[in-house]
């Protein structure tokens, strides 16, 4: 049988899955609807994010739910009529979601 | 085949709904993004919650992800498939449990979040 990274595309694309099924809901309320009504203020949101659990937290919102993204998108951009880009598709979906856990990496313990 | 195949049919055009839900994963996971890159600058961080685009692009995406959350958690039985001696455990149980543990773990976000007001 031929090698393939197909296994790991796909777990990284389930993990986003249940991350984003179990915390996107809950986390959208927060920034959007509790944050424009003042329930919450951004500076105590600012300070939350200040823990390193929070950090966390939010990194495994946003590097899993790009792989979860990239995963999907490549294969219903194909059933969508991206069959001619069907080279380079995955490079660039797969691209994205390894840059943008590059860059939640920086922001969140470097920066 | 025409790129349109999945408007033909109801069940094929919930089926592309379930699957576009990715954009607006993929779009909020993008804000998130910003958002830490803002981290450092409390004015950035708030203008950006503020930021009434921002808001309404959010409004739109919350049921398009509560659309994947059903979608995702109604999958589990057939991942999850558990048995009890001889008798299998029932799917609308397991089902169940993930919609309960959904809500205790959206609970205990929400109630930290609230001790930082």
């Amino acid at each position: 049988m031929a090698k393939s990274n197909e296994p790991i595309w796909w777990s990284l694309f389930s993990a986003g899955g249940v991350v984003a099924a179990f915390f996107f809901p809950i986390t959208i309320i927060i920034t959007a609807i509790v944050c424009s009504a003042d329930w919450i203020s951004a500076a105590g949101l600012q300070k939350l994010a200040g823990h390193s659990l929070a950090r966390l937290y939010l990194f495994v919102l946003i590097s899993l739910p790009l792989f979860h993204w990239a995963h999907r998108f490549r294969y219903i951009g194909m059933d969508l009529g991206l069959k001619s880009l069907s080279g380079i598709l995955p490079v660039v979906c797969y691209g994205a979601a390894l840059l943008g856990t590059g860059l939640a990496v920086f922001f969140l313990v470097w920066a | 085949m025409p790129s349109t195949w999945w408007l033909k049919r109801k069940s094929y055009f919930m089926f592309m709904v379930r699957e576009l839900t990715c954009l607006f994963v993929g779009g909020y996971a993008l804000f998130l993004l910003i958002l830490v890159s803002q981290l450092n600058d409390a004015d950035g961080f708030a203008a950006l919650l503020k930021n009434p685009l921002v808001i309404v692009l959010q409004v739109i995406a919350l049921p398009m992800v509560l659309y994947h959350t059903v979608t995702w958690l109604n999958l589990t039985p057939k991942v999850l498939v558990i048995w009890r001696g001889e008798s299998r455990v029932s799917p609308v149980l397991i089902a169940a449990a993930h919609y309960l543990a959904w809500l205790v773990v959206s609970v205990i976000i929400l109630w930290i979040v609230s001790m930082y007001r």
